[in-house]
C-alpha cells in the first residue's frame, strides 16, 4: 500500500522524479483559478438573464454550482481517478454519502413530522389540547 | 460591570450536604495525589514522562487512568440513583431532592458515554493501533497529546461543576425546550455544553489521527487484508467519530447560540423547532453508539483467538460485517425518537433498517462461537469478559430488535425497560469489553500481568450484579415505571427496585475487586513481570516487542507476510530453530519530541469554557489568546524531532532478547 507514488500530504516538497513528471502546480493552479472564475461569472449572469426560460434558471444555477464542486475537487483538492488517489476517492464517496442520507433524513422527517402534528387549521398542536 | 460574571459565592451550595460532602472527598483526594507525587518529587519525572508525553502508549494509558477515574465518579451517580428509587416509595421523598437528582442522572450519562467509555475505547485505540499496525507512532503525536488532553479538559469542567454552580438538570442528551435558558436558567446547561464541546473537539481531532494512521502508516506488507480485526474496528469507528461528531458540535453550537446570544434554533417561539435538535442530537448519538461498541468487538476478536489459540474465524466477514454496520449505524437514528409523532412510513423505515443492523452483529457473535470451536480454549479473565459479554450482548440485541418494532416501542418508549436494555448492551458490550481490553493489554502496558484471582472476582462480581441489577428494570419496564423517577406511588414496584439497588452494591464489589487487583498486582509484579513480551501467546505484532515496548516500539521495522503477522514469524522461528540468529545492524530511530502544547492548550480551554459557563468575557478572551499562542509557538519550533542513537536501541534489545531466551 505505499506505493502511492503521487499521494502526498498538503506542504510536503514534491520530490524530483515526481516534479518531472507531473505538471507544473502552478498551471494546475491557475487553470483551476480560471475555470473556476469562469464558472461563477456564468452563474452571476444567468441568475439575471432572460435568454433562457425562466424556470431553467435554477436547474442552470444546480449545473454550474456541480460543476464548480468538480473543478475545486479536481484542481485544488487533486482527486484523481487514479490508483493514487483511492484513499482520497473512498473517503469523499464516504463523506457525500453520508452527508446525503443526514440531509435528506432529516429533511424527511421533519417535513413529515411537521405535517403530521399539525391539527387541521394549520396550527401546531398544543400540549395542553392533548387531554 | 461584574468583572466575574455571574460567579459568587452562592455559586458554591453550601448548604446540601451531600453535594459538599462529595466535593469534600473529592477535594481530599486530589490533595491527596498531589501531595503522594510532592512526597516522591516526582513532578519533573511527571511533566517529563507523562504530561507532555507524545507517544502513544502513554497517552493511550493516561486515557483509561482517565476514564477509570471517572468511572468511579459515574458509577457514585448508578449508586445513588438505585438508593434513591429503592427508598422514594409511596409518601416517601427519599434523601436526594428532585433538583439534586435530576443533576445526577444527567451526570451519570454524560460521564459514563462521554468520559468514561469514549476515553477508555479511545485510550485502547490508542496503545494498541500503532503496535498492532506495526508502526512507531500515529501520523500525528502532538495532536494525539492535545486531544487526550481536551478530553481531560471535559472531564474536568464536569467535575468543577460538582463544587461551582450545578450540572444540567435536562438529562444527558439535553433535550430542548427543557434545556433552553426559559426552563434552565441556571449555569448547569452551559457546564454540559462546554465539556462536552471541548472534549468533542479533542474527540474529533483523535478520530482524524487515527483514520490517517491506519490508512497511511501501516507496516510494509500489512496489506488492508492483513490488518488485525481490532485495527479494523478502530478504523470503522474513527470514520464514524470523524463524520458524527461535528453533527453534535454544530447541533450545541446552535443550543449555545440559543442561551448566549438569543437565537431561536429550538425555542418554543421565534418559529424553533425543538424537534430538530432530536433529530440532529440522534444523528450523532447512534453513530456513537457504534463508536463505542465496534472497538470493543475488535477486542473481543482479539482476545477469542489470542486464548483458544487459532485464527479468527471468518476474519473477511468480520471486516465486512464491520464496515457494514459502519454505514447502517447512520440509518437508524430515529428509533430514539419513534414516539415523536413521525408517520407509520417513517417508523416503519428506521424499523427495518434498525433490525437490519442485527444481522452482521450477529453474524460476528456466531464468528466469535466458531473461533472457540475445536480450540483449546484457555479461561483467562479477558476470556471470561468475552463469553460473558457474549451471553449478555445478545441478551441486550434481542431487546434491541424487539424495540426496533414501532408499536412495541410506542409501549416501551420512555419505560426502564428501555433504560435496562441500553445498560444491557452499554455494560454487556462495551464495558465488558474495555475490560477485556484492560487485561488483555495491561501485561504489554506495564510489563506485568495483572492478577488472575481478583480479576476473575471481579468479572464474576459484575457479571452477577448486572443481571440482578438491570433484568428487574425489564420487569418494572413492562409494569409501566417509567425512567427518571425522583419518587412514586407505585408500591408494587418497589421490591424489585430494592432487588436492583441489592445488584448495584454487586457491581461494587466488582469494582472494589477491580481496585484491589491492580493494587496487588502492583505490589507483587515482581512475580507476575512479563519478560518474553508474549504472555498470552499472542497472534498480532504488539506482541512482537518488549513489555513494555520502548519509546520506538520495533527496533526495525516488521515486515507482514501475512494475517496473524506474530504468530506467523514464531511458526517459522520454530521451524528454523537450529540456524543461529542472523546478527542485525540496528539503525538510530527519529522520534517525536515531547511537547507541551497539549497541556497548555488544555489548560486554556479549561478556562475558555469555565470563562463561557459564568459569562466572564474577559477571561474568555484571555484563554482564547493564550490558545492561540500555543498554537503559534509550537507552529514555529525549531526541533520537532529527536535522534534515538542505534546503541540505545541495540542494548535495549539485547535485554529484551536475554528475556525471551531465559
Amino acid at each position: 500500500m505505499t506505493e502511492a507514488r503521487h499521494e502526498r500530504a498538503p506542504g510536503d516538497r514534491p520530490s524530483r522524479e515526481m516534479d518531472a513528471s507531473a505538471p507544473s502546480e502552478f498551471l494546475v493552479y491557475t487553470i483551476g483559478l480560471f475555470v473556476a472564475v469562469l464558472l461563477t461569472a456564468t452563474s452571476f449572469w444567468a441568475a439575471n438573464t432572460s435568454l433562457i426560460w425562466p424556470g431553467g434558471v435554477a436547474l442552470g444555477l444546480a449545473v454550474l454550482a456541480i460543476a464548480q464542486m468538480g473543478i475545486h475537487l479536481v484542481f485544488f483538492l487533486h482527486i484523481t481517478s487514479g490508483p493514487e488517489s483511492t484513499n482520497n476517492v473512498l473517503a469523499l464517496a464516504f463523506g457525500v454519502l453520508i452527508v446525503f442520507v443526514v440531509v435528506a433524513g432529516t429533511m424527511w422527517i421533519v417535513a413529515d413530522m411537521n405535517g403530521n402534528m399539525m391539527m387541521p387549521s394549520g396550527a401546531p398542536m398544543s400540549m395542553r389540547m392533548q387531554h | 460591570m461584574n468583572l466575574l460574571g455571574k460567579l459568587d459565592w452562592d455559586a458554591i451550595p453550601l448548604h446540601q450536604p451531600i453535594i459538599m460532602g462529595a466535593t469534600a472527598f473529592m477535594v481530599l483526594v486530589v490533595v491527596a495525589v498531589l501531595g503522594f507525587i510532592t512526597a516522591k518529587g516526582a513532578w519533573l519525572y511527571l511533566w517529563r514522562e507523562w504530561l507532555t508525553s507524545v507517544d502513544h502508549k502513554r497517552i493511550g494509558a493516561m486515557y483509561c487512568i482517565l476514564a477509570l477515574v471517572m468511572m468511579l465518579r459515574g458509577f457514585s451517580d448508578a449508586i445513588m440513583i438505585r438508593a434513591q428509587q429503592a427508598l422514594a416509595a409511596g409518601g416517601a421523598e427519599g434523601y436526594l431532592p428532585p433538583e439534586h437528582f435530576n443533576q445526577i442522572f444527567s451526570a451519570h450519562g454524560t460521564i459514563m458515554i462521554l468520559f468514561m467509555a469514549m476515553p477508555f475505547v479511545v485510550g485502547l485505540m490508542n496503545f494498541a493501533v500503532p503496535l498492532q499496525l506495526g508502526v512507531r507512532d500515529v501520523a500525528f503525536p502532538t495532536l494525539n497529546s492535545v486531544s487526550f488532553w481536551l478530553t481531560a479538559s471535559g472531564a474536568l469542567l464536569i467535575n468543577i461543576s460538582l463544587a461551582v454552580g450545578e450540572f444540567s438538570k435536562a438529562g444527558w442528551w439535553g433535550y430542548p425546550p427543557l434545556s433552553e435558558l426559559q426552563y434552565s436558567p441556571g449555569v448547569g446547561v452551559d457546564y454540559y455544553l462546554w465539556s462536552l464541546q471541548i472534549s468533542g473537539i479533542g474527540t474529533l481531532l483523535a478520530g482524524i489521527n487515527f483514520v490517517t494512521t491506519i490508512l497511511k502508516m501501516r507496516a510494509p506488507g500489512m496489506s488492508y487484508m492483513r490488518m488485525p480485526v481490532f485495527c479494523w474496528t478502530a478504523l470503522a469507528a474513527n470514520l464514524l467519530i470523524v463524520a458524527a461528531f461535528p453533527v453534535l458540535t454544530a447541533t450545541l453550537a446552535m443550543l449555545s447560540l440559543d442561551r448566549y446570544l438569543g437565537f431561536h434554533f429550538f425555542t418554543l417561539e421565534g418559529q424553533g423547532n425543538q424537534m430538530l435538535y432530536s433529530n440532529l442530537f440522534w444523528v450523532w448519538g447512534h453513530p456513537e453508539v457504534y463508536i463505542l461498541i465496534l472497538p470493543a468487538f475488535g477486542v473481543f476478536s482479539e482476545v477469542m483467538a489470542t486464548f483458544s489459540g487459532k485464527p479468527l474465524f471468518g476474519y473477511r466477514s468480520m471486516v465486512a460485517a464491520t464496515m457494514t454496520i459502519c454505514i447502517l449505524s447512520f440509518l437508524v437514528w430515529l428509533h430514539h425518537f419513534f414516539t415523536m409523532g413521525a408517520s407509520a412510513n417513517v417508523n416503519g423505515f428506521f424499523g427495518v433498517m434498525s433490525m437490519i443492523i442485527a444481522l452482521p452483529t450477529g453474524a460476528k457473535v456466531f464468528n466469535w462461537l466458531f473461533t472457540m470451536y475445536g480450540g483449546r480454549v484457555r479461561f483467562s479473565v479477558p476470556v471470561l469478559w468475552s463469553i460473558g459479554f457474549m451471553v449478555t450482548f445478545v441478551i441486550g440485541g434481542m431487546t434491541g430488535v424487539l424495540m426496533a418494532v414501532p408499536p412495541a416501542d410506542f409501549q416501551l418508549h420512555n419505560s426502564v425497560f428501555l433504560v435496562a436494555h441500553f445498560h444491557n448492551v452499554a455494560i454487556g458490550g462495551v464495558v465488558f469489553g474495555v475490560m477485556a481490553g484492560y487485561n488483555y493489554w495491561f501485561p504489554k502496558a506495564f510489563g506485568f500481568k495483572l492478577d488472575e484471582r481478583w480479576g476473575k472476582a471481579s468479572f464474576w462480581c459484575w457479571f452477577v450484579g448486572f443481571y440482578v441489577a438491570f433484568m428487574p428494570l425489564y420487569l418494572l419496564g413492562l409494569m409501566g415505571m417509567t425512567r427518571r423517577m425522583q419518587h412514586y406511588d407505585n408500591l408494587s414496584w418497589q421490591p424489585w427496585l430494592i432487588v436492583a439497588a441489592f445488584g448495584t452494591a454487586i457491581i461494587l464489589v466488582g469494582v472494589v475487586c477491580q481496585v484491589v487487583q491492580l493494587v496487588v498486582s502492583t505490589r507483587n509484579r515482581e512475580k507476575l513481570r512479563d519478560v518474553t513480551g508474549d504472555p498470552w501467546n499472542g497472534r498480532t505484532l504488539e506482541w512482537a516487542t518488549a513489555s513494555p515496548p520502548p519509546a520506538w516500539n520495533f527496533a526495525y521495522q516488521p515486515k507482514v507476510a501475512g494475517l496473524d503477522a506474530f504468530w506467523n514469524s514464531k511458526s517459522r522461528a520454530q521451524a528454523t530453530k537450529d540456524e543461529p540468529m542472523p546478527t542485525r545492524k540496528y539503525e538510530p530511530v527519529e522520534m517525536p519530541k515531547n511537547s507541551a502544547t497539549g497541556f497548555v492548550t488544555a489548560f486554556f480551554a479549561v478556562v475558555i469554557g469555565f470563562a463561557l459557563i459564568w459569562h466572564i468575557w474577559w477571561l474568555a478572551g484571555v484563554g482564547v489568546f493564550g490558545a492561540f499562542m500555543t498554537l503559534l509557538a509550537f507552529s514555529f519550533r525549531r526541533y520537532s524531532e529527536i535522534e534515538v542513537p542505534a546503541e540505545e536501541i541495540a542494548r535495549f534489545e539485547r535485554a529484551h532478547q536475554a528475556g525471551v531466551a531465559a
